[in-house]
């Protein structure tokens, strides 16, 4: 790597587990990592998080998936997957041969799906820890998404930290679609989220106006891109102005290492980089160059010393 | 059903993403032909590749790649054929020799060669028969007699005619009959197939619209020949992280799965392509049951 590397120390943790970069990937945006290795050194990263994973295949939904927006994009992919058996089968022993890390995003319908997961996922080589993405509906609530109900996301996050492996950090992704995400932040991180990741994509809708009716086949869908990022950065900005012990794994609209130092100073203490992979398919190994030149450049001697800086 | 087509295979070489510069740029009609120079790209590229490009530079508020077919790779550049539509092809369109541009290929599964010296027919519509010029080199390369058939809605669309020409026996269709005959590729085709001896034809190509790839295969499938499309889908990123492209195709096992256009296609057997049921999810499609979609 570049001297730059050894005059900021760019070392990080989630939870309890260490990384030697703050910068990840986001799940649902670089599948399960395979992909990327054209572009990027996978080990150096901090982690792959991969694309969460049910208990089932899953098709996901009919296209059109994806609409592009101003400096973002809507997409609806209805996360298409392998399911548990084939993640465990294919994509987390590919990882673990090359000494990839992997931050394993678990999703389900119910409470026990959750469980049934995180079980499954004890003591696997490769495993860093579990991302819990509760943006999913409740069946058990009438289809009402877990994240938005405190008391039906620490359900989720208790269940799962209950019967996680000891060893592997459990971080609530919670979705910004709420009226005090503090709230729910407080709820889910007392339920035992060892940290929170931060945010999910926002729901949004494009109708086109040829066909005069909505572009996606889900109808409506997930926001992602440097336009949400102001929402992002301040959703980070509450919570850890709130709850400054909590480790937050920042993310929303990252794109270059100036982005990920905003996040940072909110008191992110690593980040995801998703949509702008897209478009660049080295952005992860590019906004860790970026971030530590940026650290360098404003005097800090690591990026611990940076965490919540702006809040001073 | 028994197959006509085995999948294509994945490419020899990955892909790289480099920053090239434009060394070329032609007016085609309705598109640009732009030449890159990226001898990187050009010495991986086989014929049915793509490369996908960032649009508007580094603070574009356009954040998705654009995806194109490779027309020709060839001593250290690549040529692409650009069809302005939306703002980042229009963008793409405008760029002038001496700009920059971000481009990561080559990208895809290649158009699956035949045994040496099977007969071809290679059917492009519009901006799409650009595609085709790699492959017919390529067959005739292997002693394969190559028959192209170009078609678009009017002259100005048609592309790539004169430079199939020096490797094929071109037939010309139009919609509105301003070059060629009037009618379409499939009308062409249908004619192809009928007036030739059986055998005369060995393997059908495609690259185009949707509309006329579901024609080109249906017509190859019915005259019991092995087709190979390479499909337009959106795509967001054309290296298979996104999975916007997918389209029901039938594998090996006989299963269908919503399959990347981007990393499991974009050439896919003619006769394993869904047509009739892209965006919809059929019930017998792997993963349908866990999204509440079930047998009727």
């Amino acid at each position: 790597m570049t001297a730059l590397d050894t005059a900021v120390d760019m070392s990080t943790a989630l939870g309890a587990a260490p990384i030697p970069s703050p910068v990840l990937t986001a799940s649902g945006c670089s599948a399960n990592g395979a992909e990327l290795e054209p572009f990027v050194d996978l080990t150096a990263i901090g982690a792959v998080v991969t694309k969460s994973v049910q208990l089932w295949p899953r098709s996901g939904r009919p296209t059109p998936r994806m609409a592009e927006t101003p400096s973002g994009m809507l997409n609806s992919i209805g996360l298409q997957g392998p399911g548990i058996d084939g993640l465990l089968a294919d994509d987390l022993p590919w990882l673990a041969d090359r000494g990839v890390r992997a931050f394993v995003s678990i999703a389900g319908t119910r409470v026990e799906d959750f469980a049934a997961l995180a079980e499954r996922l004890r003591g696997v080589p490769g495993v860093l820890g579990l991302e819990v993405n509760i943006s999913c509906p409740n069946v058990e609530s009438r289809g009402e998404v877990f994240a938005c109900d405190p008391v039906a996301a620490s359900d989720v996050v208790s269940a799962v930290r209950a019967v996680a492996d000891p060893a592997q950090p459990v971080y609530a992704k919670l979705s910004p679609d709420v009226t005090d995400i503090v709230g729910v932040a407080r709820a889910v991180s007392a339920a035992g989220a060892d940290g929170l990741s931060m945010i999910n994509t926002l729901l949004g809708l494009v109708i086109d106006p040829d066909t005069m009716r909505p572009v996606l086949g889900g109808v409506t869908g997930g926001l992602s891109g440097p336009a949400i990022r102001p929402v992002a950065l301040r959703c980070v900005w509450q919570v850890h102005q709130a709850m400054p012990e909590v480790p937050i794994l920042g993310m929303g609209g990252i794109r270059s290492g100036l982005d990920a130092l905003q996040f940072v100073l909110a008191g992110a203490s690593a980040v995801s980089v998703g949509t702008a992979v897209f478009n660049d398919p080295s952005a992860v190994a590019r906004v860790h160059d970026e971030l530590a030149v940026a650290l360098a450049e404003r005097g800090f001697a690591s990026l611990r010393d940076a965490v919540g800086y702006a809040h001073r | 059903m028994t197959s006509l087509t085995s999948p294509a295979a994945r490419a020899a070489h990955p892909p790289v993403q480099r920053v090239v510069e434009v060394s070329g740029r032609r007016p085609v009609g309705a598109y640009v032909e732009l030449t890159l120079a990226a001898p990187e790209i050009a010495e991986r590229t086989e014929p049915g590749q793509f490369v996908a490009f960032a649009v508007g530079g580094p603070t574009s508020a356009h954040l998705l790649r654009r995806s194109i077919a490779i027309a020709g790779a060839a001593d250290g550049a690549v040529t692409v054929m650009v069809a302005p539509h939306g703002p980042g092809s229009t963008w793409l369109a405008g760029l002038q020799v001496g700009d920059t541009v971000d481009v990561v290929g080559p990208l895809g599964r290649p158009y699956p060669m035949p045994s040496d010296g099977t007969p071809a027919v290679l059917v492009g519509g519009g901006y799409g028969a650009a595609a085709l010029r790699g492959l017919a080199a390529r067959l005739r390369a292997a002693g394969s007699p190559v028959i192209a058939i170009c078609g678009a809605a009017s002259a100005d669309r048609l592309s790539s005619v004169d430079e199939l020409g020096e490797l094929a026996e071109v037939i010309v269709t139009t919609d509105d009959g301003s070059a060629g005959r009037q009618g379409r590729v499939t009308d062409a085709m249908a004619e192809l197939l009928t007036s030739r001896a059986p055998g005369q034809v060995g393997v059908v190509y495609a690259c185009g619209p949707m509309a006329m790839l579901r024609a080109v295969a249906e017509a190859a499938t019915t005259a019991g020949l092995p087709s190979y499309v390479a499909v337009e889908e959106s795509m967001a990123c054309g290296v298979g992280v996104c999975m916007t492209c997918v389209l029901p195709v039938v594998g090996e096992d006989g299963r269908t799965r919503f399959s990347r256009s981007c990393t499991d296609g974009p050439v896919f057997g003619g006769d394993r392509v869904r047509f009739a049921d892209v965006g919809t999810l059929p019930w017998d499609v792997v993963g349908a049951d866990a999204m509440g979609v079930v047998a009727p």
